[in-house]
């Protein structure tokens, strides 16, 4: 492995890592209500133009990330209780406008709460560069795949463990039946977007120091991860990871081994190629739609 | 008593009014205002550009209404936003042609709304002063199109004058997916050769990417580059700055006018001491030589905006200070504010000394800038200094 290997490989598990963060904020409110919500990036901003406000206001990071994860999660809250509660019952494609509207809202609505600047937040730990096989490391790429590790297995516990995650899975496998079990399937709803919103919040948070964050940062970051999860197979917990992690490193390669001018179109096609052969993603789950 | 208390307050009113409409009939009789129409992206994408464009004319034409006019005559100005939009830059200057009757304008903020406007001016015969950078705005020359800022073309041109003063000849270009990008590349692609630079590499990013590691990895591998130059604008140049210092990289870095701000410096932190950059003598205004002819010009400029909007300066308005004064000046020299005399007039303008530089107009050059206007800045202790 040439070092110019190991740097791409580098470059591209900590953008994946983000990716995979926004692709399972999709995932979990996928699963609790077949809507594909594209407010999700919306929260990676909220998250970081949060913590750069409360630092900024003098709280302690300590203080201002928990601050600006629960600020996301209570957005979270809001949108499900004000815009898609409401219109429960309507059919999934009007679902999804709702949250597009809301994307468009909550950008808005921070550009007049912040503004339209861009904005950095210091590394947790320095800007030092790490040298691994002849290759650099930020320290703050070493706390964004951290954290993503530890929230993968902290989600992985929680839908494997506990009783409220095996209520989530319940009501994503069959929602009547959960229902009738004594699940309380509103309540799984609201959980879910609180929960997609903290994730999106903490990825915005992990990359607010190495790649700034503003108002629309979330349209870009939105995107990706909507393509991450759909690659790995909506729906699933683990194709969000692989198809985050795949697709950062897809693009970081084909940049530096292809073209850089066209990685995203490489990206895109190796992408389309994965869909072409597996049309559920890479860890989607196979086969039938219930009628 | 108290129906009969209305009668008369609203007979006042009413007496009142018609005095104030009787005295405005008898001015403007007299007095004409001059009308200077203005369309601006003032919302929208490119609002960063034209809000202080907007503020900018608006203070100004306030001053110099306070200072008695030009010609003996009140300006009056006509400002619609465009949001960046094309389509209603055109609508918008129809309506400041036909319904405002406007002498000239000032306009459009970005290449694309001043370009949609072109057609428009050049058969209705009105002098358009544009504050947008490409060089296709003035090149093939236009009758009645003239423009404030300098052209991305010049900035390409003064890094390169630069690179071969410090004997730098053999350049990697990294350059993002944004207009800006994509016309700053082109320009110094098109006159690198006659500059004696040789283009190794010529990398790309997407607009909103998050990491340029594996672009300037690439870059580092490329045998013989002596220099980077990245013609970008947005955040993309602060993450290109910090990758570029990780990965330890020991070349001179240029970046262009695009990011010539303060907030550049702030997002790319101590990875941009020692880049280089072209940029308008405002962003130094302090620091110039007290013999600078230019200084005296944009230290007030600077002072005046930032006293008044609590906000720090930028070339963007110094594009639209220049604009007014331009057409001021022409309308003096012109002792009218006929369309043709005023053109005419700014054909003709030689010596003004503007926030973008010493402007020379003439029939062949609608611009009237040349390379002295750029200053090339360098970065020093998380400040711009001035290269000598």
């Amino acid at each position: 492995m040439s070092a110019q290997f190991v740097q791409f490989l580098l470059t591209g598990l900590t953008v994946g890592a983000i990716y995979a963060l926004v692709a399972l904020g999709f995932s979990i409110i996928y699963n609790a209500s077949q809507v594909i919500n594209f407010a999700q990036g919306e929260f990676v901003m909220i998250g970081g133009m949060a913590t750069v406000w409360f630092a900024a206001a003098g709280v302690p990071y300590a203080a201002a990330i928990p601050l600006a994860v629960a600020a996301a999660a209570a957005v979270g809250l809001a949108l499900e209780k004000f815009a898609v509660e409401p219109a429960r019952g309507a059919s999934v494609v009007t679902l999804i406008i709702i949250t597009i509207g809301a994307s468009i809202f909550l950008r808005g609505l921070a550009t007049l709460i912040w503004d339209k600047q861009l904005h950095v937040l210091k590394p947790f730990s320095g800007d030092t560069p790490i040298v691994l096989g002849g290759a650099t490391l930020l320290p703050q790429s070493l706390w964004v795949l951290g954290v993503s590790l530890a929230i993968v297995l902290a989600l992985a516990w929680f839908f494997g463990r506990t009783l409220l995650g095996k209520a989530m899975l319940a009501t994503s496998n069959n929602r009547l039946a959960a229902q009738l079990a004594g699940i309380r399937v509103r309540h799984v709803l609201a959980l879910a977007f609180a929960l997609s919103a903290a994730l999106g919040a903490i990825a915005g948070i992990l990359i607010a120091p190495i790649a700034f964050t503003s108002y629309d940062v979330g349209v870009m970051l939105g995107l990706k991860g909507f393509a991450a999860a759909i690659l790995g197979g909506m729906g699933s917990g683990a194709g969000a990871v692989v198809g985050g992690i795949v697709l950062g490193i897809a693009e970081t390669m084909s940049a530096g081994y292809i073209s850089s001018a066209y990685k995203d179109a490489i990206a895109l096609l190796a992408m389309l190629a994965v869909l072409f052969f597996l049309p559920s993603g890479l860890l989607g789950r196979r086969g039938t739609e219930r009628v | 008593m108290m129906s009969s208390m209305h009668g008369l307050h609203r007979l006042a009113l009413r007496l009142g009014a018609a005095a104030t409409l009787a005295i405005c009939a008898g001015l403007s009789a007299a007095q004409e205002p001059i009308r200077i129409g203005a369309f601006l992206s003032i919302t929208g994408p490119a609002s960063f550009l034209g809000d202080p464009e907007n503020k900018t004319l608006e203070l100004y034409i306030e001053k110099l209404n306070a200072a008695g006019g030009v010609l003996g005559r009140k300006l009056q100005l006509i400002a619609y936003d465009d949001a960046g939009d094309a389509e209603k830059a055109r609508t918008f200057a129809r309506r400041l042609i036909e319904q405002d009757r406007v002498d000239v304008i000032v306009g459009g903020t970005t290449t694309g709304t001043t370009m949609a406007v072109v057609p428009l001016v050049e058969s209705a015969q009105v002098p358009l002063l544009s504050l947008a950078g490409a060089v296709v705005i003035i090149e093939p020359v236009k009758k009645w199109v003239f423009k404030t800022p300098h052209t991305d073309r010049m900035a390409c041109e003064k890094i390169f004058a630069d690179m071969r003063a410090r004997k730098l000849s053999r350049v990697a270009l990294i350059s993002g997916s944004g207009g800006f990008d994509k016309s700053m590349r082109g320009e110094c692609l098109g006159v690198a050769k006659k500059a004696g630079i040789q283009v190794l590499a010529d990398e790309n990013y997407g607009d909103r990417d998050t990491d340029m590691t594996a672009q300037l990895t690439k870059i580092r591998n490329t045998p013989g580059v002596q220099a980077v130059l990245n013609p970008g604008f947005g955040q993309g140049p602060a993450i290109v700055t910090r990758n570029f210092r990780q990965l330890g990289l020991k070349m001179p870095l240029y970046q262009s006018h695009g990011v010539a701000s303060k907030e550049f410096i702030r997002l790319s932190g101590e990875a941009a001491e020692g880049v280089r950059l072209p940029a308008a003598a405002l962003l130094v205004a302090e620091s110039l030589p007290a013999s600078d002819k230019q200084r005296p010009v944009v230290v007030g400029y600077k002072r005046e905006y930032e006293s008044r909007f609590k906000s720090e300066v930028s070339t963007f308005g110094g594009h639209a200070y220049d604009g007014l004064m331009l057409a001021v000046e022409a309308m003096k020299a012109a002792g009218s504010s006929e369309r043709a005399k005023v053109r005419d007039a700014l054909e003709n303008v030689r010596g003004y000394v503007g926030t973008a530089g010493v402007v020379n107009m003439s029939a062949k050059d609608h611009m009237g800038l040349d390379l002295s206007a750029f200053r090339m800045l360098e970065v020093r202790k998380g400040d711009w200094t001035l290269v000598p």
